[in-house]
């Protein structure tokens, strides 16, 4: 069975077809969804793609998640249904409270174009299903606003952490460049796999977690991403 | 009913990093103000409130400052009615 995933379409949106393009690769029935719907259709899985929703105004993420949209994402993910948030889709699911913590600007105020070295963290997410803690990828981040920050440092110990920086590039507290919901199901992460996933561009490491994700869809389309990576 | 103009000035929690307020400060020196220290950065809005009195309108602001204009696991805010 093909997974079908929505893709979110913000206005501001930008990475949209990088991600559906990604998914279709892997074997995967991508479906753009724009934010003004009020229902996410039949789907399987939801990307929240990288962007500038709402142009960013007052802060990322902040105008997006009173978005029609918002409220099938919410009972989606309530219902147990795999959400992925990339980049400005990871700021979106913060301020919608879908995941703890916010993303400050980044320390040094640099914005980051490059490939970012990561280690997984946890393997029991929609993202990292089936791989093991310790992986390491390398997939790039392109951010201002990356910064992982949660307001009690003592809260870290107890964050389901799925992905950290190998290096931190931009001041997040714990290395953390990706986290997930207790049970998994919502994972948010600031580096863009979908810009991983052609070995014309580097290592594939990005279909990795892609592939992942349509596995927890319940797709049968599951090996695309680790042969790549073995390969 | 009456309009109040409301000045709502966001700044981050105590404790929460500001990297535009910690780069602003290491660029005082070099711009001759070392007597310039603890800058911390944040915004600033002003509304127009319609209610029945300035605390209402004191009110009404706080919940928008709950709801939109503060991230509160980082931010929050300083209402103060103007006028």
């Amino acid at each position: 069975m093909t997974a079908r995933v929505g893709v979110v379409l913000f206005p501001g949106t930008n990475c949209e077809h990088d991600v559906a393009a990604a998914l279709a690769a892997l074997g995967g029935e991508p479906v753009l969804v724009w934010h003004g719907e009020r229902s996410l259709g039949d789907v399987d899985a939801v990307v929240l793609p990288g962007g500038f929703a709402h142009g960013d105004y007052l802060r990322p993420g902040a105008i997006a998640r009173f978005s029609p949209v918002m409220g099938a994402v919410q009972a989606f993910a309530a219902a147990g249904g795999p959400v992925v948030g990339i980049c400005n889709g990871f700021q979106v699911l913060t301020e919608a409270g879908l995941l703890p913590g916010a993303l400050q600007k980044n320390a040094g105020l640099a914005f980051l174009c490059a490939p970012a070295p990561l280690i997984v963290a946890s393997s029991a997410s929609v993202l990292t299903g089936g791989l093991p803690v310790g992986t390491e990828l390398t997939i790039p981040v392109n951010h201002f606003e990356g910064n992982y920050t949660v307001d009690d440092p003592a809260a870290l110990e107890s964050l389901h952490v799925v992905l950290r920086y190998a290096a931190n590039p931009n001041g997040s507290m714990g290395d953390i460049a990706g986290v997930a919901n207790a049970a998994g199901n919502v994972v948010g992460l600031m580096p863009h796999p979908e810009r991983a996933c052609d070995p014309l561009v580097g290592r594939p490491d990005g279909a990795v977690l892609l592939a992942a994700l349509l596995t927890a869809a319940g797709s049968g389309a599951v090996a695309g991403g680790r042969a790549a990576l073995a390969g | 009913m009456s309009r109040f103009t409301v000045h709502v000035a966001v700044h981050l929690r105590d404790g929460i990093a500001d990297p535009q307020g910690a780069t602003i400060e290491r660029a005082l020196p070099a711009l001759g103000f070392d007597d310039v220290s603890g800058v911390r950065s944040g915004k600033a809005f002003w509304l127009d409130v319609d209610a029945e009195s300035p605390e209402a309108a004191a009110a009404r602001a706080d919940e928008l400052c709950r709801r939109f204009l503060t991230n509160p696991v980082i931010e929050s805010a300083t209402v103060t009615v103007l006028s």
